[in-house]
């Protein structure tokens, strides 16, 4: 039943579409929520999750939080906080199994921190940097050790919600901006509570879909964020940590650069918001867009399979495609859905190809 | 994430949003024949299941409503009107309330009973015996993941008195939350992401069949202010069915303390840090660096095990308790007293019955207690209904409940012989024993003897107003509990003493109906003091008589044949003293 909603959601991508997503998305959780199959998934990613213990215990600042198995050796991804400012880090696994963590190293742009404990054949979830990221609508499990409940060999707790949105996170705590500003899923139910950092999203078929981030509000409103970075960006912080490399800082610019649309022949109407809806202004004469239809107002809401919810979004899967590709946008045009077969990604002329417009 | 004025794009793209909400909407509806062939049949149906179940649950709803005293939830467990609701929410309602069910008619209710450490209270809904209730349900096989709902009052929102519902999951089980600053313990509870707001306190958590799992009472709130944040507490149901009794019974229920403390050693176990020598438990034999393994038959395996089986089990119980010590495991049966004393417990919820003090710097004496009010200025439906008594939430409920207890031993003592009782037969290790209870004596003769008892040998240094003793040596008073167990069935009532009801406790281990709830009269005189579970069938399946406050009890067991068999014939007895058997004797032909 699920495979027909998420056609529809796909569909339907920006700003008011967001009220009929979580409407629909409501729904389909409503109706999974009373089947009742949360149970096998979360008891086995819980053996997976581990409490963690450090530094904090004053007012605001929790001595807890949660953290996710990675590796069957002992890896642990969490988040990087002043918990972990401590010369001891207790982790307590699901079967109440006592280690002391050391802190291997941190990727500070996306705040994630890398811990070690001396185990063997511990079950853990593979982290894959080319996980491929859940959509809106799917169905979430959060797991994480919130306001210190479970202890020794108590289960962390398991919540359950939907994704909202994937979106570039804009947060921060008090004066302090958030370092990360990458993708995050934006969760509809309220995970990031006290001890939450480092805890684990999942599907409700078991897979690791990312970490629980911050108690962080976003920042142009002010509202607390239910956030987790995904699973992809959780893996790439893993492996530069353990490789050693200097934190990346320019991923954002290149998702921005690459094939750009003026290679297809498309403009789009100036990007002034966050989530500006991607509305073709004008298609260049000669260009494979001119070539295959489209029209000034056409609305572009996907790029083959992927949602796009914004400029930038579409910006940023084409930026996935290399020369050769095939181009197929989804576009709605008068109130009806249009397919666009756009052919193969033509070669960029030059390297530097004109950027888009920043935000 | 933000608010909708924020985010609404220029004029013109608005329109193409309206456009393409539009379209949207058309691509759902071509979905439905996709739907059909993938199920939309099931989906339907599960969906109109979920409807009912809840149409059925949201009858068992109860809003209460006190006034500026705030109000909260409570949900139906009986057709005569029984409800629970949490301590909290009576506190400041009192004795007298008014409650709305969803079809729309405001009842008077009564406070039953309190349970002020575990939250909970029982009131009662009048003017119907045909109320909906709901089921409680064996909260221990709820499993985390499982889904349940909410149906309650949040934010007193039941102001037309149709109650809200909410969904969710349940996120853990057997949580411990310790008190928060005030003696209100959650041990044991369920945690669920269903929104639970205030105002929802004392309402019905129930699992995905409409059965009720827990009562709604506590949640986690930090810096977003006094509202859900997907972390929700609830008193379990197996807990609330411990306490049922005691509520019914109009008690100020307490809960129980081993009389020791227990602490993690370095290497994970549960061990006893510290102990009361006044404590049954040292009696039995614990010590200090005992090793707990198991407690009231679930196995400990964390400090927080330990709190949460002992959190959920009201002062009084005898429950078993398994210690290791030097490798080697040994069961004893514990009797649990309570947390604080009666005057305590009195204190907390009708502290400032009678007179208020006036204070010291003129300031006005604080207004009069809800939960002790004079009867006086209860409403006239209320008043007969409302009996104050030290040690009690409201005596009258226990007058009602001794009489159920003893109209259901008459039911079964009808045919009792008023001749004398006489037993013989063999006992378990050799030897043969042969009893007489008559009207005023009582005799047994043992391989080790004969003892016997009557009234007119009572010298100085037995029970005085009764005149036990604790013969035949070595059993704690077994002649004493015979003869109190004859006059109670040949009477149906015990003349001298104070008879009251006590609650509910499991029956014995190694009896047939081991851990089944019976009911128990309590009967004390100067002194002395017996218990009497009678079970479903209204027979007297066992007692515990008690000479005197520091003496070990005498436990005696009945076994009956059928639950149609004379109860006064049992095939066999046994008789247990300070934590040993004292015998074991099994009666010859019964059904003579």
């Amino acid at each position: 039943m699920t495979t027909p909603f998420l056609i529809g959601l796909r569909s339907s991508t920006f700003l008011r579409q967001r009220i009929l997503l979580s409407l629909v998305g409501s729904l389909i959780c409503a109706a999974a929520t009373w089947a009742g199959p949360a149970t096998a998934p979360g008891v086995a990613a819980a053996s997976r999750v581990v409490k963690l213990y450090g530094a904090g215990g004053v007012r605001g600042l929790e001595a807890y939080q949660t953290g996710v198995l990675v590796s069957p050796t002992g890896h642990i991804v969490t988040a990087l906080s002043t918990v972990l400012d401590s010369e001891a880090i207790d982790c307590v696994l699901d079967d109440g199994r006592r280690y002391a963590a050391r802190l291997l190293g941190a990727d500070l742009r996306r705040e994630l921190a890398v811990l070690a404990i001396d185990g063997e054949n511990l079950p853990s979830f593979p982290l894959s940097p080319t996980a491929p990221r859940a959509a809106p609508g799917t169905r979430i499990l959060a797991l994480s050790n919130l306001f210190g409940v479970a202890v020794g060999d108590e289960r962390v707790s398991l919540q359950h919600g939907v994704i909202a949105a994937c979106v570039p996170l804009r947060a921060r705590r008090g004066p302090h901006e958030a370092a990360y500003r990458g993708d995050a899923y934006i969760l509809d139910c309220t995970t990031n509570n006290p001890g939450s950092p480092g805890g684990c999203l999942i599907d409700w078929q078991g897979n690791f879909l990312g970490m629980l981030g911050k108690e962080l509000r976003a920042e142009p409103s002010g509202i607390w964020l239910s956030y987790a970075l995904p699973a992809d960006e959780i893996a790439k912080g893993y492996a530069a940590v353990l490789s050693g490399e200097p934190p990346a800082v320019a991923d954002e610019a290149e998702e921005d650069r690459g094939y750009n649309l003026r290679l297809l022949g498309l403009a789009l109407v100036p990007d002034l918001l966050d989530q500006t809806p991607p509305f073709v202004e004008a298609v260049q004469a000669g260009t494979p867009a001119a070539t295959a239809g489209l029209q000034p107002d056409d609305l572009v809401v996907a790029l083959g399979e992927r949602t796009v919810t914004s400029q930038r979004a579409l910006r940023r899967e084409l930026a996935r495609l290399i020369p050769g590709d095939h181009v197929r946008l989804s576009l709605i045009r008068r109130g009806e859905i249009v397919a666009c077969d756009l052919g193969p990604l033509p070669q960029a002329p030059l390297p530097t190809a004109t950027r888009e417009e920043a935000p | 994430m933000r608010p909708i004025p924020h985010v609404l794009p220029p004029v013109r793209h608005r329109l193409r949003a309206v456009s393409l909400l539009q379209a949207s909407l058309l691509m759902l509806g071509s979905l439905s024949p996709v739907l059909a062939d993938s199920g939309l049949e099931a989906v339907l149906a599960a969906e109109q299941a979920r409807v009912d179940t809840i149409a059925t649950a949201s009858k068992t709803a109860v809003a209460i409503f006190a006034g500026a005293a705030g109000g909260g939830s409570g949900v139906l467990i009986s057709p005569t009107g029984y409800a629970l609701t949490n301590f909290h929410v009576v506190q400041p309602a009192g004795v007298a309330m008014q409650c709305g069910l969803n079809d729309g008619r405001l009842y008077d209710a009564v406070l039953v009973g309190l349970d002020p450490t575990g939250d909970l209270a029982l009131i009662k809904l009048l003017g119907r015996d045909d109320f909906p209730a709901a089921r409680l349900a064996d909260s221990d096989a709820v499993l985390v993941g499982d889904p349940c709902f909410v149906i309650g009052n949040p934010f007193l929102l039941a102001t037309n008195l149709q109650p809200s519902v909410s969904s969710g999951i349940v996120s853990g089980v057997h949580r411990y939350q310790f008190p928060a600053g005030t003696i209100l313990e959650y041990a044991d509870c369920l945690q669920v992401d269903a929104a639970i707001n205030p105002g929802n306190s004392g309402g019905g958590l129930f699992d995905a069949a409409g059965e009720l799992i827990g009562i709604n009472g506590r949640a986690s709130f930090e810096k977003r202010g006094r509202i859900n944040v997907g972390v929700g507490y609830a008193i379990s149901a197996n807990q609330v069915r411990n306490f049922l009794g005691v509520l019914k019974g109009g008690r100020l229920a307490d809960h129980a303390t081993l009389g020791a403390t227990v602490a993690t050693s370095a290497d994970g176990r549960v061990m006893v840090a510290d102990i009361l020598e006044s404590s049954d438990a040292w009696r039995r034999g614990l010590r200090i660096d005992d090793e707990v393994v198991a407690l009231a038959g679930r196995p400990v395996r964390s400090v927080n095990a330990f709190k949460n089986m002992l959190g959920t089990l009201p002062a009084g119980w005898r429950v078993p308790l398994t210690f290791r010590r030097g490798g080697r495991p040994t069961e004893i049966i514990v009797e649990l007293a309570g947390v604080h004393t009666t005057a305590m417990l009195n204190d907390l919820v009708a502290g400032g019955r009678g007179a208020q003090p006036e204070l010291p710097d003129g300031k006005p004496a604080p207004p009069p207690n809800p939960l002790a009010p004079d009867p006086a200025d209860l409403p006239e439906a209320i008043r007969p209904l409302y009996e104050p008594r030290v040690g009690y939430t409201n005596f009258h409920f226990n007058r009602i409940e001794l009489e159920r207890v003893l109209a259901r031993l008459a039911d079964r003592t009808a045919d009792v012989s008023r001749e004398p009782w006489r037993y013989r037969g063999s006992l378990t290790g050799g030897g043969r024993f042969e009893i007489e209870l008559t009207d005023n004596s009582a005799q047994i003769s043992l391989p080790t003897g004969v003892s016997r008892w009557e009234p007119a040998v009572a010298v100085a240094g037995l029970a005085a107003e009764a005149g036990f003793d604790a013969s035949p040596p070595g059993s704690g008073g077994m002649l004493a509990a015979l003869t109190i167990w004859r006059q109670l069935l040949l009477n149906g009532a015990l003349e001298t003493g104070r008879t009251s009801y006590w609650g509910q406790q499991p029956q014995a281990p190694g009896s047939a109906a081991a851990g089944q709830l019976a009911d128990v009269l309590n009967w004390t005189t100067a002194g002395s003091q017996a218990r009497f579970l009678i079970d479903d069938t209204g027979a007297v399946v066992e007692i515990s008589f008690t000479l005197s406050p520091t003496a070990d009890p005498c436990q005696v067991r009945f076994s009956l044949p059928s639950e149609t068999h004379p109860c006064w014939r049992p095939d066999c007895i046994v008789v247990d003293s300070g934590g040993r058997r004292f015998a074991t004797l099994a009666v010859e032909d019964p059904a003579e």
